[in-house]
């Protein structure tokens, strides 16, 4: 017997996600502006994805108040742009902010459990939104619009709009992926397959928990100067909206729970459903509800824990498996 | 004397939001969970009383009494399909499959009823109008006595229920501990089921008084369920009375705010809700949790 991370499968497969994140930094120069705008999209939600996974996927933390992050980070942007600040920079400022935000948030949220850190974190999104509302400058609750950005022509911002969500994108996940196979990432996945029993083995499941809560809160900020570079305009109804937290359980439930290739997988697959029902609307969001229950019912390790399960797949090994060496005798 | 109305409305509002919030106090209390679709059904249930109003022209309070067995009916099938389900599968699964339902909720409603902004508070008759000026600044209003009245004695009829009868008994045997009731005889599917009904019927009961005192729209479900939790987190969960009372706290927090500014009306509630989660879950420890 013998004790394995990597096989072939694997070694190619995370050559190959190297590779294609390589590649996509060529997408700018070869495409029009909108196929860069979409994919800038697409990084988004692979971004959210992975971060609200990290969360409820390892930490068991099952929030729907991440867009707090999200519209902090869009706002953020204006705000430092605003203070004169270049606007790529003051977005990497921003992002740094609402992940710096989430430092103190976690001494307060982490003390809940369940349903009271879930609708805890709804209320500090909604106070944040509340705030924002009162503040003139930010446009109040009509939104606004990142002019500095005007600066740029079109296709140029694209591009740099596109590399930063690709170097975000490529940065968090990798966090994560290191952060999972780290000694600090068996602990993890301990918390996430059963939290009393890691505990009782002396894992600081607390501390372990706010690393998680903090990473979220950096990546999903990121995700939210994205969003506002990507729209240029941001209004507090929807940067703040709950309909973020639909999103990426969405994803998150569909793709795989507390797998690290799932979320990647759902978001793929929800950004070909927006890019198909482009009219958006009721009814596809009717579908994506119905979508996310059916899921935590009836397949709660999603579309990539079931493969896994079945076949034995790890493409991006996070994780260590036993395996049998041909020849070896077994022990009786 | 402008704080002595803003606080007699702050009551009058917390009835409110106390009748909201109980369906949400009787299933945490029975199943340990929190339906996230909770406001998506009060408002659900403002538009079936709504559709019979239209239909009929009767009064919103006896269309409520006609639309009851429609949302007992559903409170029975929501547990069966699925809470029940959930319920085996860790604390996370109830959380996620109600999610999922008030997004279906709210949007089914939206394609059913479009985003017009609805209010059932014309139909309901001199009751929605009158009130007493009391003295200069204070006025009471019919309706604020109605809904108070209406919430303390749902919350007495509740109390009576627990203490007094069999069904309540079972019920309390169950929340104490489901297997051991088991064990007793008692078939916790049923007593589930019927706590889910009795929390769908009431909340039903809360999105009348949302449409009769103020408007809502498909999407005013998440708003009502924020503000419910809130009440329940205040008064303590678990504690039925105490969610009246949190519900009140809760109420008046909003009117005082709303003295000193309209905008920080839902604001100085949040910051109650959160206050009071720093207090009962952080205060000394966290100090030393820092320290060390």
């Amino acid at each position: 017997m013998r004790v394995q991370r990597w096989n072939r499968t694997s070694k190619l497969f995370t050559g190959a996600t190297v590779a294609i994140a390589v590649l996509l930094a060529v997408v700018p120069l070869v495409f029009e502006a909108d196929v860069v705008q979409k994919l800038t999209n697409l990084l988004i939600l692979v971004l959210l994805a992975a971060m609200w996974n990290a969360l409820a996927g390892y930490g068991g933390l099952l929030s729907v108040g991440q867009q707090a992050f999200i519209g902090i980070g869009a706002y953020g942007t204006i705000f430092f742009a605003g203070l004169g600040v270049s606007p790529y920079p003051a977005m990497v400022l921003a992002m740094l902010v609402a992940g710096a935000i989430s430092v103190p948030i976690s001494f307060l949220a982490l003390r809940l459990r369940a349903a009271q850190f879930a609708i805890g974190m709804w209320v500090i999104a909604e106070v944040a939104s509340i705030l924002v509302r009162l503040d003139q400058n930010l446009g109040a609750g009509t939104g606004i619009s990142l002019i500095q950005l005007n600066q740029y022509a079109p296709n140029f911002r694209q591009a740099y709009t596109f590399w930063l969500a690709l170097g975000f994108t490529v940065i968090f996940l990798s966090a994560l992926f290191f952060l999972l196979r780290s000694p600090l990432g068996v602990s993890l996945q301990a918390i996430r397959d059963d939290e009393e029993a890691a505990r009782s083995l002396g894992v600081r499941v607390a501390a372990r928990k706010r690393l998680l809560f903090v990473l979220a809160g950096f990546g999903c900020g990121a995700a939210g100067v994205l969003i506002g570079a990507n729209t240029l305009f941001i209004e507090p109804g929807s940067i703040f909206s709950v309909q973020w937290s639909a999103y990426m359980i969405f994803m998150v439930l569909v793709g795989g729970l507390g797998t690290f290739e799932g979320p990647i997988l759902g978001a793929i697959l929800l950004f070909g459903i927006q890019t198909t029902f482009t009219q958006g609307g009721p009814w596809y969001l009717v579908g994506l509800g119905a979508t996310a229950s059916l899921f935590a019912l009836a397949l709660p390790r999603g579309i990539w824990g079931s493969i896994e399960e079945r076949l034995g797949l790890r493409l991006l090994p996070v994780g260590y498996r036993v395996v049998e060496v041909k020849g070896e005798k077994r022990a009786a | 004397m402008t704080i002595v109305n803003a606080v007699v409305q702050g009551i009058f509002l917390g009835a409110f939001y106390a009748v909201l919030a109980c369906g949400l106090s009787i299933m945490f209390g029975v199943m340990r969970i929190i339906n996230l679709a909770h406001g998506d059904i009060a408002v659900l249930g403002a538009y079936i009383v709504f559709v019979i109003v239209e239909a009929t022209g009767t009064s919103p309070f006896i269309a409520f009494v006609a639309a009851l067995p429609v949302m007992i009916a559903l409170g029975y099938l929501l547990q069966l399909a699925v809470l029940e389900r959930s319920l085996k599968s860790g604390i996370l699964t109830p959380l996620l499959a109600t999610f999922g339902l008030s997004i279906v909720i709210q949007n089914v409603l939206l394609i059913r009823f479009s985003p017009d902004v609805r209010s059932l508070g014309g139909d309901a008759g001199a009751i929605t109008t009158s009130s007493w000026q009391v003295t200069g600044g204070l006025s009471v209003s019919a309706l604020g006595i109605v809904i108070l009245v209406v919430a303390v004695l749902v919350f007495g009829a509740l109390q009576l229920f627990l203490s007094r009868t069999r069904a309540g008994w079972t019920m309390r045997a169950t929340a104490e501990d489901a297997d051991a009731a088991e064990l007793a005889g008692i078939d916790s599917r049923g007593v589930y089921a019927r706590a889910t009904a009795l929390a769908v019927a009431i909340a039903a009961l809360g999105g009348l008084f949302l449409a009769i005192r103020s408007v809502f729209d498909p999407l005013s479900g998440p708003t009502q369920l924020i503000f419910a939790f809130e009440a329940v987190v205040i008064g303590g969960m678990g504690s039925l009375w105490g969610t009246l009372l949190g519900g009140l706290a809760l109420g008046v927090a909003q009117t005082l705010g709303a003295q000193i500014n309209p905008e920080y009306s839902a604001l100085t509630g949040h910051l109650l809700f959160l206050a009071v989660l720093i207090i009962r879950y952080g205060g000394g420890r966290l100090s030393l949790r820092l320290a060390r």
